[in-house]
């Protein structure tokens, strides 16, 4: 007897069609899993074996052999437990097999029966949606995540809900819609005293999609500025939400009580981090921080702690907004279009930029450090700024200028920028080729400044970019310190 | 060409050597030297050599008590620029952003005026004021302690070709010559001798800076030292000049009047009223971009424009966020 269930597998971030076929026939007793699966997927043979004896239905006492097809593809995960539950049960008639056959599964068994949530249940019912499915069957912790891949989950806590579900008994209660938790609050940035000019870099960056550089002295308040970026940016777009859902639900990232990301991704690794965790990649490529932030703000704190390689690799990402991981099992493509945000010192032992200290550094020691950021990493950051120490007059000042009011003009600046094409005036275009003749800007360090020009140009509400637009932007132009 | 086989000799046995030796050694090499071949040779790197019984010898060079045999040039411009007025930009190769800035900007006004500028290619002030003199176009001259083939400090390789692009890089050490401790001081004395005034930006108490300013003394020619903050280790060296007579150097007009020239007045570009406030400001003493808009009431985005054409019109300069007067 034979019988057939559908689930996916994934490729990257690309839900795989996977037929799950479970045969059984005489012989000796015995259980076997075929088609190219890893180990996780492997062990499913014990779990679906203890799950189904837990939910008080017969394992059939034959030859069984269960085959994930296309046989060439890796399978990896436990998510296939729910499937080739399923199937089995099916093929030793327990469960209708044609009404099977209507549903994609998804679901890790435990040895009780239960089924646990798997990483990647977006992806997979998007996968069943393509194929023509309507419905998926998976844990209640992952139903809203599902549901929001466009076909109607069907959430089964135990493997029992879903055979009474298949065999038309009970149906099983819909998924609960999450509670309206409010999301925690962002840190904001009316927390930040003084800084004018680096909370005005902020606010180029967030409404030009600018990489922003901070560097200086230790204490000044550059991760803190780094942090409320988040908060002056506007919304996610719809359609740049289910991106963000997507990478997000492969990598396992996803709240399960509340799968809909609205907010724009805010991520930080530490700076130990391997490349592999930066870009993504593994044996089954799985996204990296990169593509973790994609749509929103990569922090990397002390830029040049970062293994250097780590940093490299950050070059293609910046430029294309894709993560291509290669391996020898294939490739896999991350999208990847996030706005790095970066601080460092100004020298190893910190002391340069800060008044009360001296440096110590010698000069190799310096130039080792400068070493670590390639020319062409420096390239990318459109916006450099030196932050100072804050006197203690500043400090003891009232709040600053809350995130609200500069989401608003941040919001009004991106509109600005998507509409018609803001032009240099004669004299802006005069100031800017005086500009690279007196300073050392190379062609990329132009294109920059007339970036940035025109984003002040469109925060200032301007019809044109204006000489004052492009001195501004000179300003936060790399500093000789740090293009070694 | 009996000069050139003494400084090869010189370069064969590292040593300088103020007088021609009367031993059975220099003899022997001398007997053995083919000049004609070791010009040739020089010729060939692109580089020449000025003896001092060459009438182009620098005069001022020749008139110190221990001059060197000669002179290996590698540049090109002519040998006569060797004896221009000339003077000594020297100080801390481990110097602080207003040492860097000092040096740049005296580089360039002393380089702008017509004055030669001679440093000895180090890190820091000497590099400073090699590049300010560049930057105006102006004639400037790099003494090296050793060969002038060789690229030391590697870091400022680049800066070698531009000094030697459009004026000299000199050294009485034969090409080949490894740098080595004991032959900087040699070099100071050529540093200062080429000079009428020698400037000491910054230098800390036990510094070769000082070594050049002891030269430069002796000979009897100019000192100036640049005032630091007398709290400062970098500046100890050069404070301590000014407390034994130094003149205290306020501004690179007090050079020129030594030399009796006077600067060159650039055409003042018209700066607006808030453009002047922030000039002013800034005049006041070194400032951040926050405090200057707190001091002037300016926003943000309209500073940092204020100050970009500043600093274009070479009127302020930003190191490290911090922005300090010049010219």
């Amino acid at each position: 007897m034979l019988a057939r269930s559908v689930t996916h597998a994934l490729v990257g971030l690309e839900p795989r069609r996977v037929e799950v076929e479970a045969h059984i026939d005489g012989g000796l007793p015995g259980f076997a899993i075929v088609g190219l699966a890893d180990r996780a997927c492997a062990e499913a043979k014990h779990r679906v074996r203890s799950g189904i004896g837990s939910a008080q239905l017969e394992w059939p006492l034959k030859r069984i052999t269960v085959n994930l097809a296309p046989a060439g593809l890796r399978k990896e995960g436990s998510g296939f437990d729910l499937s080739i539950a399923l199937a089995v049960l099916a093929a030793s008639r327990q469960v209708p097999a044609e009404r099977l056959a209507e549903h994609a599964a998804v679901g890790e068994l435990a040895l009780d029966g239960r089924i646990r949530p798997v990483r990647g249940a977006f992806a997979v019912a998007e996968g069943a949606r393509r194929a023509g499915l309507e419905r998926i069957l998976c844990a209640s912790e992952s139903a809203c995540e599902a549901e929001l891949g466009g076909v109607e989950a069907i959430p089964v806590r135990h493997l029992s809900e879903a055979v009474a579900y298949l065999r038309g008994e009970s149906r099983p209660p819909p998924a609960e819609p999450p509670d309206e938790v409010s999301e925690p609050e962002q840190p904001d940035l009316a927390d930040v005293r003084g800084q004018e000019r680096a909370r005005r870099a902020l606010e180029l960056a967030a409404a030009g999609g600018h990489n922003l550089l901070l560097a200086g002295p230790p204490g000044t308040g550059k991760t803190m500025l780094g942090r409320r970026l988040p908060s002056i940016l506007p919304p996610l777009e719809p359609r740049e939400a289910l991106e963000v859902m997507r990478i997000h639900s492969v990598a396992g990232v996803l709240p399960p009580e509340r799968p809909l990301v609205t907010r724009r991704p805010f991520r930080a690794p530490h700076h130990s981090a391997s490349t592999a965790a930066i870009v993504g990649g593994g044996p089954g490529p799985r996204p990296g921080e990169a593509s973790l932030a994609h749509r929103g703000v990569l922090l990397l704190d002390e830029l040049p702690e970062f293994q250097r390689p780590a940093l490299e690799a950050l070059r293609q990402p910046l430029e294309d907004g894709i993560v291509s991981v290669a391996r020898a099992a294939g490739q896999a493509l991350f999208p990847a279009r996030f706005q790095l945000v970066a601080t460092m010192n100004l020298c190893p032992c910190a002391g340069r930029g800060d008044p009360a200290a001296e440096c110590s550094c010698s000069a190799q020691r310096l130039a080792a450090f400068r070493d670590k950021l390639s020319r062409a990493l420096l390239d990318r950051f459109d916006l450099v700024v030196t932050v100072p120490r804050p006197r203690a007059a500043e400090l003891a000042a009232g709040p600053s200028e809350a995130s609200a009011p500069v989401r608003e003009r941040v919001g009004a600046g991106r509109r600005r920028l998507t509409g018609d094409a803001l032009s240099r005036t004669k004299e802006a275009d005069e100031l800017l080729s005086r500009a690279v003749e007196r300073l050392p800007l190379s062609g990329r360090g132009r294109a920059r400044v007339a970036r940035v020009a025109r984003t002040a140009a469109a925060l200032a509400g301007s019809d044109d970019v204006l000489p004052e637009h492009v001195a501004e932007a000179l300003a936060y132009r790399s500093p000789k310190e740090l293009a070694a | 060409m009996n000069e050139l086989a003494l400084a090869s000799f010189a370069a064969a046995n590292d040593s300088h050597l103020v007088g021609e030796p009367r031993s059975a050694r220099v003899a022997s090499f001398k007997a053995g030297f083919d000049a004609a071949a070791e010009l040739e040779r020089l010729t060939r790197l692109g580089f020449r050599f000025l003896a001092r019984s060459d009438p182009g010898f620098p005069p001022l060079l020749r008139a110190i008590h221990d001059p060197p045999p000669g002179l290996f040039v590698r540049g090109e411009e002519e040998i006569a620029v060797l004896a221009r007025p000339a003077v000594a930009i020297v100080g801390a190769r481990a110097c602080s952003a207003y040492g860097r800035q000092i040096a740049r900007s005296l580089g360039r006004e002393l380089a702008a005026a017509g004055l030669v500028v001679v440093s000895g290619l180090a890190r820091g002030v000497d590099s400073e004021a090699h590049r300010g003199a560049l930057e105006a176009s102006g004639k400037t001259v790099a003494v090296l302690g050793c060969g002038i083939d060789r690229d030391y400090p590697a870091a400022n390789r680049e800066l070698a070709r531009q000094v030697a692009a459009t004026g000299l890089v000199v050294s009485e050490y034969a090409p080949g010559v490894e740098p080595a401790p004991w032959r900087f001081p040699a070099r100071n004395r050529i540093v200062a001798g080429l000079c009428g005034a020698t400037v000491v930006v910054e230098a800390r108490e036990r510094s070769g800076a000082l070594i050049t300013a002891d030269f430069a003394l002796e000979e009897g020619r100019e000192v100036f030292a640049v005032p630091g903050e007398i709290t400062s280790a970098l500046s100890a060296g050069s404070n301590a000049l000014l407390r034994l007579g130094a003149t205290p150097l306020t501004c690179a007009q007090d050079v020129l009047e030594s030399f009796g020239l006077s600067a060159l007045e650039p055409a003042a570009p018209e700066l607006g009223p808030a453009a002047t406030a922030v000039r002013e400001r800034v005049r006041e003493g070194a400032v951040g971009a926050d405090e200057l808009a707190r001091a002037t009431g300016l926003g943000a985005g309209e500073l940092a424009a204020i100050l970009t054409e500043l600093e274009l019109a070479g009127k302020v300069s930003q190191e490290e966020g911090v922005y300090r007067a010049c010219g």
